[in-house]
C-alpha cells in the first residue's frame, strides 16, 4: 500500500502523504514550474520528474538522496538534410522533444531500463536510469508513423507504455492519434494492434483503420496482459486478446467519454473511468463529478459519487491524472481545476485532499 | 573575444554567468560557451541545435536572422545577449 502521491501540476510537483489517516501536502518541489509527469521506479524507488519550461524546453530530473538532479532529456536524432516532413498542418515537423508524455520502468530483469514516450511521436529507451536516451528508430522510421496526427495537442504523441511483467521484451504503446503498437523484441520490430476500435471524427474510409484511432489511455492489470482497456476519443473499448481486437462498451452512464482509465493490479476485469459529457463538451455532466467502475469486465458499471462535488463541478481529469495503488483499494485523481481526491475503498467513498492546487497534469502513487 | 550575457530568467534553472568566448559566428561562440557549460546548451538550443522557438539572440543590439544555423557574424569585440521572448510563456 502506498502512502505517498506525486501530483504533477502547472506550478510544481506536490508530494502528498497519508499520516494518521489523513492525506496532506508534505512538500512542493519545482514550485512555479510546469511539471507534466512523474515516474517512480518500483525496482529502486527513484523518482523521475518531467518538466516543460516553455522557452527553455523539456527537461528531466531524477531524485537523489537529498533532492533532485537534472539528467538528460530525450533528444531526437539530426533531421536528415533535405528531408521534407510536415505535420498535419503543413508546417515542417520539428524533430525535437515537445513534451514528455509517457514514462515507464522496464522489467524487473532489466534494471536501469526506462521507456519514454514523447510528442511529436518518438519513443526513447534508456538503459542507464535516464543518463542517456536512444530513440527507437524502428518505430520512428516506420512508414505508418507519418500517418500519426495530433489529438488534443498539435502534434502526435505516445502517452501510454505497457510492459509485459512476465516478458519485458513485449511492450505496447498507445498514440494520440495513431492507435496501439506492439513489439515482442524490445522495440526492434513493431506491429499495429487495435482492430475493432472506431473513430467517428475521421472520414468514413478511416473510421475503422487502427492507425486512425485516438486512444486517450491504454491500461492493463499486472495480473495478465490478456485483458486490455482503452479510454478512447469515441468511448470505452475492451480487449481479451492482448489488444489485437477490441469491443466497444456502450450504455455507460453518464458517459463513455473521458481521458484516464486505471485497472486493478490483480483483477483484470475491474476498471475505473472519470467521464465527461463528450468530446465537444469536456465537463462533467450536470456539473456532477463522478467516477464509473466496473468489476465484471464491463458487463455492468456503477457510478460513484460519495465525497465528490455534485453541483457546479467543472473538473476535467487528464489521462495521467488518475492512479491506483498496488493493493487495488486505494485510488486518487486530480483535476484541471485543482482538485485532488483519494479513495481508500475502490471508489465507494472519496475524500477531497485539496481543491486549490494548480491545474493537475498527473497523479501517481510513489 | 565576444562577451556573452544570458537572460536573468534562465539563471533560475541553470547557471549561465557572463562570459567571454572566441568565434566568428554565433554558432562558434555558443559552441565554445557550451563546451564549458554543457547543461545550459539544451536551454538555448533545441534537439536540432537550432535556437529554441521562443528564444532570441542579439549581436550588438541586432536580433540574429539565422535561427537554424546561427551563422550571423560576430566581431572580435561584439556583445551577444541571449534572451527569451515574451511570447511562448
Amino acid at each position: 500500500m502506498s502512502d505517498t502521491l506525486l501530483v504533477s501540476t502547472r506550478k510544481g510537483l506536490f508530494r502528498v502523504v497519508r499520516k494518521n489517516g489523513k492525506w496532506d501536502i508534505e512538500r512542493v518541489d519545482f514550485l512555479g514550474d510546469n511539471v507534466t509527469l512523474t515516474l517512480t521506479d518500483p525496482r529502486d524507488g527513484r523518482h523521475y520528474a518531467a518538466l516543460d519550461h516553455g522557452h527553455f524546453g523539456v527537461k528531466l530530473h531524477r531524485s537523489t538522496a537529498v533532492g533532485w538532479e537534472e539528467i538528460a532529456a530525450p533528444v531526437y536524432p539530426p533531421k536528415p538534410e533535405g528531408l521534407e516532413e510536415n505535420d498535419m498542418w503543413g508546417r515542417p515537423l520539428a524533430w525535437s522533444t515537445a513534451r514528455i508524455w509517457a514514462l515507464a520502468a522496464g522489467g524487473a530483469d532489466e534494471p536501469g531500463v526506462i521507456w519514454c514516450g514523447t510528442q511529436p511521436g518518438g519513443l526513447f529507451r534508456s538503459t542507464d536510469h535516464g543518463e542517456s536516451w536512444e530513440i527507437i528508430r524502428s518505430l520512428w522510421e516506420h512508414p505508418k508513423r507519418k500517418m500519426w496526427m495530433g489529438g488534443g495537442a498539435d502534434l502526435p504523441g505516445i502517452h501510454s507504455i505497457l510492459i509485459d511483467p512476465r516478458n519485458s521484451k513485449r511492450v505496447w504503446i498507445a498514440v494520440s492519434t495513431g492507435g496501439i503498437w506492439f513489439t515482442e523484441d524490445a522495440g526492434a520490430n513493431w506491429t499495429q494492434r487495435g482492430e475493432g476500435m472506431r473513430a467517428d471524427h475521421v472520414p468514413p474510409e478511416l473510421t475503422n483503420d487502427p492507425v486512425a484511432q485516438d486512444v486517450h489511455c491504454l491500461a492493463q492489470s499486472a495480473a495478465t496482459t490478456r485483458r486490455m482497456w482503452v479510454q478512447h476519443h469515441n468511448g470505452i473499448f475492451i480487449s481479451s486478446d492482448e489488444g489485437r481486437t477490441f469491443s466497444e462498451i456502450t450504455g455507460v452512464e453518464p458517459s463513455t467519454f473521458g481521458f484516464p482509465v486505471v485497472v486493478h493490479p490483480r483483477d483484470p476485469d475491474m476498471a475505473w473511468f472519470v467521464p465527461e459529457i463528450k468530446d465537444e463538451k469536456r465537463i462533467p455532466r450536470d456539473g456532477r463529478l463522478v467516477v464509473t467502475r466496473t468489476r465484471d469486465g464491463a458487463k455492468s458499471f456503477v457510478t460513484l459519487t460519495e465525497g465528490l462535488p455534485q453541483s457546479h463541478a467543472y473538473d476535467v481529469v487528464y489521462r495521467h491524472a488518475q492512479a491506483i495503488d498496488g493493493t487495488g483499494n486505494r485510488l486518487a485523481f486530480g483535476s484541471t481545476t485543482g482538485g485532488l481526491w483519494v479513495s481508500e475503498d475502490q471508489g465507494d467513498n472519496w475524500a477531497c485532499v485539496t481543491h486549490t492546487l494548480p491545474p493537475v497534469y498527473a497523479v501517481r502513487f510513489a | 573575444m565576444a562577451k556573452i550575457f544570458f537572460t536573468a530568467n534562465i539563471q533560475r534553472h541553470v547557471v549561465c554567468p557572463e562570459t567571454e568566448a572566441a568565434g566568428h559566428s554565433v554558432r562558434e561562440v555558443l559552441d565554445n560557451v557550451f563546451a564549458g557549460n554543457p547543461l545550459a546548451r539544451s536551454y538555448v538550443l533545441d534537439d536540432q541545435a537550432a535556437l529554441r522557438r521562443h528564444m532570441t539572440i542579439f549581436v550588438d543590439g541586432h536580433a540574429i536572422r539565422d535561427r537554424a544555423r546561427l551563422s550571423d557574424p560576430v566581431g572580435e569585440s561584439s556583445t551577444i545577449r541571449v534572451f527569451q521572448a515574451l511570447s511562448g510563456g
